[in-house]
């Protein structure tokens, strides 16, 4: 007789598949977030500046599950008082609430490490005559982003552990997968061993990844070459 | 009705005023799980702070792989995990005290590096120093070392603190009545998610607003040169 | 040699309470090597980073190539420059500095065709070929694909000279390009400048300890004492006899400083 933790496997399997594209998704999200804010932090433009503060404090102040059950619960009634249909398949708002969270964080990492790069780089930019735009994007930016990596590393951990909330909104994760296995079992121990070790082993490879990934960006920093 | 307290659905402002007093309750949870939360994961990530810093490595490895393992597995998981698994074992917990157990204890690998971050960061000629005056060693962590690591680590916890509180909602999915689970089942009933889920919101932001800006109002007061423990 | 190439007329600069150029005036021709020689915080940097369009100015005008520099005509009278203006004026200057600052996460070539492709719009290879003869020029052929963090700071500031020299400005500013330099780096770079010094349509202002250097490559020296200039003449005049105490005052404790290393 097979021991029951390999028939437990593939439908865990299956919902680490969507735990593993929930992670993807979002943490793309995140990063697009994280650059347009963090930039818009350090905008002249106060309109800018203010919108991108706004929505920092706005998803950092308040708890991911919050802004989950909002985008999922509240604003579908929001759209019927104004009559369009905003009610979001859950994958849509998992995606949604993961990388805004995520992204309020990470704009925080991206204007730290934009300030951080030496005044004297913009000043030769501005010497060799390039426009705002092209000392961002040609100078500030590709170092800034180094500097950047071990933080966005820990983020898109952190992201990957959040996945497993958008499990309270029936979506068939690796967390939602083995609920279904323990409702249906009682297998509590067994089955949240192996949910655990199943974290653990993707956040390992996660954590890998990101710094091959910092190891590329930073090929030509001093000592990393 | 919840908690003894009717609500008003003329509108939504009504609705939101008469709701207040039912969040208010879920919110006395939350600080309570919060605070509770906080304290298991000082406590916790002492032990591993302490163990992670032993001679032998058959000690500070096993803390090591611990700590990381903590840090990379969800809060909710192993928040189900002590909720469905304990009992197996005999040992039954209320939901509130697992849960603050599992807050506890997914911080303890955060503030275990809080600890170790800031005892290391307190400069080696401060130990040669305490060396050179004849201390001892126990004389020097608790004399010269902790007091000038604790301006350092108050304000890192700080920050913590208000982390486990925008992680208490999450004990909602084993019926603590926190202050989102509230607010969902004021929802459920008054089939209105907006007004309450919005006001969750709000509260915390007011919250987490505040509670940052006394982590940096701490950050900056604590005096630099370090707390006698005395 | 006509027109002036830069004119300051009556530029003021303060940094808050602090003013660093009190409505400062001086001319410098077309083709002109000046050397501005001063003690620290005499606001001799703050010339070349105003000409730069580092830092805004608080009175006065400054004039370049017979235009003003930091306003523009309107309609009536001079307005403050448009971030156009600047762009265009700024075209015809180039800055060389004291900290190199050399792009870190480009290679020496790039680092000399970045900006000709994206700001002068020049082809690929056309600046390709062109960074090859700046970099033949400054001595550093065989280093094209390395990375700024692999070569010495004397290297490194030579690249930062063909940087500059790639946009063919007009005007070149050197500010205290040797002072971050070990003593044994600093010929090298000296060397470079003075070769460059040699070409007759290039006007050079050059901010610089190096006393020695700056009498042999520069047409007129200008003295800066707290934001005005003290005294200015030929090297020949300035060094051998200066008229004003304050500059032999400088002279001699530069000398000092040169024979304690």
């Amino acid at each position: 007789m097979t021991p029951h933790w390999i028939e437990y496997l593939p439908p865990l399997i299956e919902g680490a598949w969507v735990t593993l594209q929930l992670t993807v998704f979002s943490t793309f999200l995140g990063v697009v977030m994280a650059f347009l804010f963090g930039v818009g932090k350090l905008s002249h433009n106060p309109f800018i500046r203010a919108f991108s503060v706004a929505y920092i404090e706005v998803f950092r102040g308040t708890s991911l599950l919050v802004q989950l059950f909002w985008l999922y619960f509240a604003l579908p009634l929001t759209g019927q008082a104004i009559g369009i249909d905003l009610r979001l398949p859950p994958v849509v708002a998992g995606v949604l609430a993961l990388g805004l969270n995520i992204g309020a964080y990470g704009a925080e990492v991206v204007r730290g490490a934009i300030q951080s790069v030496h005044p004297g780089q913009h000043e030769a930019a501005l010497a060799l005559n390039f426009t705002p735009r092209q000392t961002m994007l040609g100078v500030t930016i590709p170092q800034a982003v180094p500097e950047m990596m071990p933080a966005f590393g820990n983020l898109a951990v952190q992201n990957l552990k959040d996945t497993a909330l958008v499990s309270l909104i029936s979506l068939g994760d690796m967390t939602f997968r083995a609920e279904q296995i323990r409702n249906f079992t009682q297998d509590s121990t067994v089955i949240y061993t192996m949910l655990l070790f199943m974290y653990f082993g993707m956040a390992l490879v996660l954590t890998a990844i990101m710094r091959l990934l910092e190891r590329r960006v930073g090929q030509w920093r001093p000592g990393k070459g | 009705m919840l908690f003894g307290f009717e609500w008003d659905t003329t509108n939504a402002l009504t609705l939101a005023l008469s709701i207040l007093p039912i969040l208010m309750v879920g919110l006395w949870v939350t600080l309570q799980a919060t605070v509770l939360g906080f304290f298991v994961a000082l406590v916790m990530g002492m032990v591993l702070a302490v163990l992670k810093g032993a001679r032998s490595r058959l000690v500070s490895w096993p803390a090591y792989a611990v700590t990381e393992f903590i840090r990379d597995t969800p809060l909710l998981v192993q928040l189900f995990f002590l909720y469905y698994v304990l009992p197996e074992y005999g040992i039954v917990l209320p939901a509130f005290l697992t849960g603050a157990l599992a807050l506890g204890i997914q911080y303890s690998a955060y503030t275990s590096e809080v600890y170790r971050a800031g005892l290391e960061a307190v400069g080696h000629d401060q130990r040669e120093a305490a060396r050179a005056l004849n201390l001892s060693r126990a004389r020097t962590f608790t004399h010269v070392i902790v007091p000038q690591a604790i301006p350092r680590i108050i304000p890192a916890m700080g920050n913590y603190l208000v982390s486990i509180m925008k992680d208490v909602p999450v004990l909602s999915v084993v019926t603590v009545l926190e202050m989102l689970n509230v607010a969902r089942i004021v929802g459920d009933r008054t089939f209105d998610y907006l007004v309450p889920l919005s006001m969750v919101g709000g509260i915390y932001l007011i919250l987490t607003l505040v509670a940052s800006s006394g982590v940096r109002w701490l950050d900056r007061n604590l005096p630099n040169q370090g707390i006698p423990l005395k | 040699m006509n027109d002036p190439i830069i004119r300051f007329d009556n530029v003021v600069k303060r940094f808050g309470d602090h003013t660093v150029l009190d409505e400062l005036n001086f001319d410098i021709r077309k083709g002109e090597k000046v050397t501005i020689i001063g003690p620290s915080g005499s606001g001799k940097s703050t010339v070349l980073r105003i000409l730069m369009t580092l830092e805004g100015i608080e009175g006065g005008v400054v004039h370049v190539g017979g235009e003003p520099l930091w306003h523009e005509h309107g309609p009536v009278g001079l307005v403050p420059a448009s971030q156009a203006h600047l762009h265009r004026m700024r075209g015809q200057l180039g800055m060389v500095f004291q900290q190199f600052n050399l792009f870190p996460h480009m290679t020496v070539l790039r680092n000399i065709t970045e900006a000709p492709v994206k700001v002068l719009g020049l082809g690929k290879a056309e600046a390709r070929d062109r960074a090859e003869e700046l970099l033949e020029l400054v001595g550093l052929s065989d280093h094209a694909q390395k990375y700024p963090h692999q070569l010495s700071g004397g290297q490194q500031q030579r690249v930062g000279i063909a940087r500059a020299l790639a946009m063919r400005p007009n005007i070149l500013l050197f500010d205290e390009p040797t002072s971050a330099l070990d003593p044994e780096l600093v010929g090298e770079v000296l060397n470079v400048i003075g070769q460059l010094s040699e070409e007759h349509d290039l006007t050079m202002l050059l901010v610089t300890h190096e006393m020695r250097f700056a009498r042999e490559i520069s047409d007129r020296i200008l003295f800066f004492d707290q934001g005005r200039i003290v005294e200015e003449g030929s090297p020949a005049q300035l060094f051998t006899s200066p008229q004003r105490e304050r500059t032999r005052e400088f002279l001699g404790s530069e000398l000092d400083r040169v024979l304690a290393v």
